[in-house]
């Protein structure tokens, strides 16, 4: 495992800036998650940092070594791809076992099957190793692709949204699994999602990308509780963050034009009136659809609560986040 | 507009029964849903209600008149699919007018009725484009416009939302939500998604297996769960199981797991035997006081709150707490259930044994 360092790495595709001057460290033994839309720049990320592509201008270093010359094999990158594609004429005792078979390794057996059974461990598929590859369900596929990805110790796991295509239940055990499968493994991850949860649960960093920048770069809980810009305090937090005008409370600071409001930052009962709107129960709590001044507001309270449609009920911020009109934030 | 009852309605291809002896109650201007995992029977009984299946057994009335064996054509309804089939080579206005025109409708009541209707959506500006360049909710909106148009019984839908992503699934969800909150119509919604059914649904059916599991309001399907199948598909994460032997009385407060005893909704009937000991996350403590322990082994942060995983001796556990709260991983903390929310299940049958909490439910459910 190795440090990588991004360092002003830009592509272009025509006259579309994909990455503009993107910089980034993913230390040694981070679970580093790149978060954004479509279009965001994210896989672009990882093609370059794999060498599928070629950066237009900057550098990537890993170990602090140049790689920009080095072929994709060189670089011992292993990725992990939203389809899961398995040869579905092996086993997946083999289909784990096939990266460690290539004429450039040259594993001996022995060491194969070490590896193969300590993977196949720490994926709780130890028990469909004789199975083909096409008797599994989806889940089971998508933890083999993983798991031949693990079994090669690279310097570096790359991984393009290989949850995206599981349902909610499974996707949610993986996440459990693949964040101890990389405190076990004390592997180097670089992560690629437009799931909110999948950032904030696994991440020991997240970047948030715009339109081919980064524009933050921290802890989970730095970006959700201190976000730089409106644009990233809305990427985090369910229900998203309100965004409402600053005047529409006493109390803004100056330049501001937009205050943000999650749920935790309105204290219900005092403060200015809102109407219900809706009730929705999620369960475990109740989103309340506001209507203030004619501007929506989504918070949240107790799934027991009397309140009905048409109620009125006051609000008041507390500890808000303000921005200004380019919507960066005003501390 | 109309209520839609269904009675004992039953459905086998073959040897294999799809349905298997349905009953419940749509009300007149109800948004109701049809829940389930993949194969639990709930888009063959829409298509049961479309008329587009016609039942092995069993009665479907909407508006009091028995439709069951009825062709699609008579019933009124209009159906809304997964996949929105709009006709390609026609614009937005003569897709939308589509059904009014093959009724024979005249021609300025047409352009009146597809003006109302694209006020609705919000689609007044995009008649004259062909559907083709359209965004994938501007299509789903145009196909909504082609069921609202016609002003049918009711509408079916079978998982409008599910080829939308996450967040374009969301505001399409609220926004199919305030169509219904104008226009309520009777709507019956499938989905395999739990949240989608809590927020949007004004009640519930949960189905598994060709099997009705729990007819209700989403507040009490979550809280009150009939079988460990409902309690275990809705919430996310979902509700705690933790299966042990034992005897209990009616009026029993508390049970007895691993030498502890932990407190329950008093009970309303005995059992003995093995059962399963059902708490949600949220009503899951880390207290220093609690006597049942368990290792922390994951926590995963959400914002305002996170979700701890726990082992104990009886299995993992998830507890949802504030995110401020210090769990530490390899930590052994002592946990406190708020036994007025606990369910205990018949671990064989998983139903739910009757306490005061479910009583009401479990009565006419």
């Amino acid at each position: 495992m190795a440090e990588v360092v991004l360092q002003d790495v830009t592509r272009r595709y025509g006259a579309t800036l994909a990455l503009d001057r993107l910089s980034m460290t993913i230390a040694d033994g981070a679970f580093v998650v790149l978060l954004g839309p479509t279009g965001a720049g994210k896989t672009t990320t990882l093609r370059l940092i794999s060498g599928l592509e070629t950066p237009d201008g900057g550098d990537i270093l890993m170990g602090g070594r140049s790689v920009l010359r080095d072929t994709p094999a060189q670089r011992d990158v292993a990725m992990v791809f939203q389809q899961y594609s398995l040869y579905p004429h092996m086993s997946v005792r083999d289909n784990l076992a096939f990266p460690l078979r290539s004429p450039v390794l040259r594993t001996p057996e022995d060491e194969i099957t070490r590896k193969v059974a300590e993977v196949a461990a720490a994926l709780r598929i130890e028990d469909k190793l004789g199975n083909k590859a096409t008797e599994l369900s989806g889940g089971e596929m998508q933890r083999v692709s993983i798991g031949r990805a693990l079994v090669r110790d690279p310097q570096l796991f790359l991984m393009d949204e290989p949850l995206s295509s599981l349902d909610a239940k499974l996707r949610a055990d993986l996440r459990v699994e693949l964040k101890r499968i990389h405190a076990q493994l004390g592997a180097t991850l670089l992560y690629v999602t437009h799931d909110q949860i999948e950032a904030m649960t696994m991440a020991t960093e997240v970047g948030v990308l715009d339109e081919g920048r980064l524009v933050q770069f921290g802890t989970p809980r730095e970006i959700y509780e201190d976000p730089v810009s409106l644009h990233v305090a809305a990427r985090l937090g369910l229900p998203r963050i309100n965004a409402l005008p600053a005047d529409l409370f006493a109390g803004a600071p100056v330049g501001a034009k937009t205050i943000g409001l999650r749920p935790e930052h309105m204290r219900q009962g005092e403060g200015r009136a809102a109407q219900v709107q809706r009730i929705e129960p999620l369960g475990d709590q109740t989103r309340l659809h506001l209507s203030l001044d004619g501007h929506d507001i989504v918070t949240l309270t107790d799934p027991h609560t009397d309140l009905e449609p048409g109620d009125s009920l006051a609000i008041e911020p507390r500890n808000a986040l303000y921005f200004d009109a380019s919507g960066a934030r005003i501390v | 507009m109309a209520e839609i009852e269904i009675r004992n309605l039953c459905k086998k291809f073959g040897d294999f029964t799809a349905v298997q002896s349905s009953s419940f109650r749509i009300e007149d201007g109800e948004f109701f849903m049809l829940l389930g995992p993949s194969g639990c029977g709930k888009t063959t009984t829409l298509r049961m209600i479309a008329g587009l299946e016609l039942p092995t057994s069993g009665e479907i009335r909407i508006g009091g008149e028995e439709v069951g064996q009825k062709p699609a054509s008579q019933r009124d309804i209009a159906f809304v699919f997964q996949m929105f089939a709009l006709y390609p080579h026609l614009n937005v206005r003569r897709n939308i007018a589509y059904p009014l025109v093959s009724q024979g409708m005249r021609r300025a009541q047409v352009r009146e009725k597809v003006a109302e209707v694209a006020r609705i959506l919000g689609i007044e500006g995009m008649l004259d484009r062909p559907v083709g360049g359209l965004s994938g909710g501007d299509r789903q909106r145009v196909a909504l416009g082609r069921a609202i148009v016609r002003d049918p019984k009711c509408f079916l839908m079978d998982e409008p939302l599910g080829a939308l992503d996450a967040e374009f699934r969301e505001r399409m969800a609220e926004e199919l939500r305030a169509l219904h909150d104008r226009m309520r119509a009777t709507t019956v919604y499938v989905t395999h998604d739990q949240l989608e059914a809590m927020q949007m649904g004004d009640k519930i059916v949960v189905m598994n297996g060709g099997v009705v599991e729990q007819f209700g309001v989403p507040q009490d399907i979550y809280d009150k769960p009939a079988t460990m199948f409902v309690a275990g598909f809705i919430g996310a994460p979902p509700m705690n199981f933790l299966p042990f032997h034992g005897t209990a009385e009616a009026g029993d407060t508390t049970v007895t797991l691993h030498h502890q005893a932990l407190p329950v909704s008093a009970l309303r009937e005995p059992f003995d035997g093995d059962m399963v000991y059902g708490v949600r996350p949220e009503h899951v403590r880390l207290s220093d006081a609690g006597g049942y322990r368990g290792e922390v082994v994951a926590t995963e942060y959400l914002g305002t709150t996170q979700i701890v995983t726990l082992r104990t001796p009886d299995g993992e556990i998830k507890a949802r707490i504030p995110a401020g709260q210090a769990a530490r991983m390899g930590e052994t903390v002592g946990l406190e259930f708020n036994g007025a929310t606990v369910t205990l299940f018949d671990r064989q049958t998983g139903r739910a044994i009757r306490s005061d909490l479910n009583e009401g439910v479990l009565a006419h459910g």
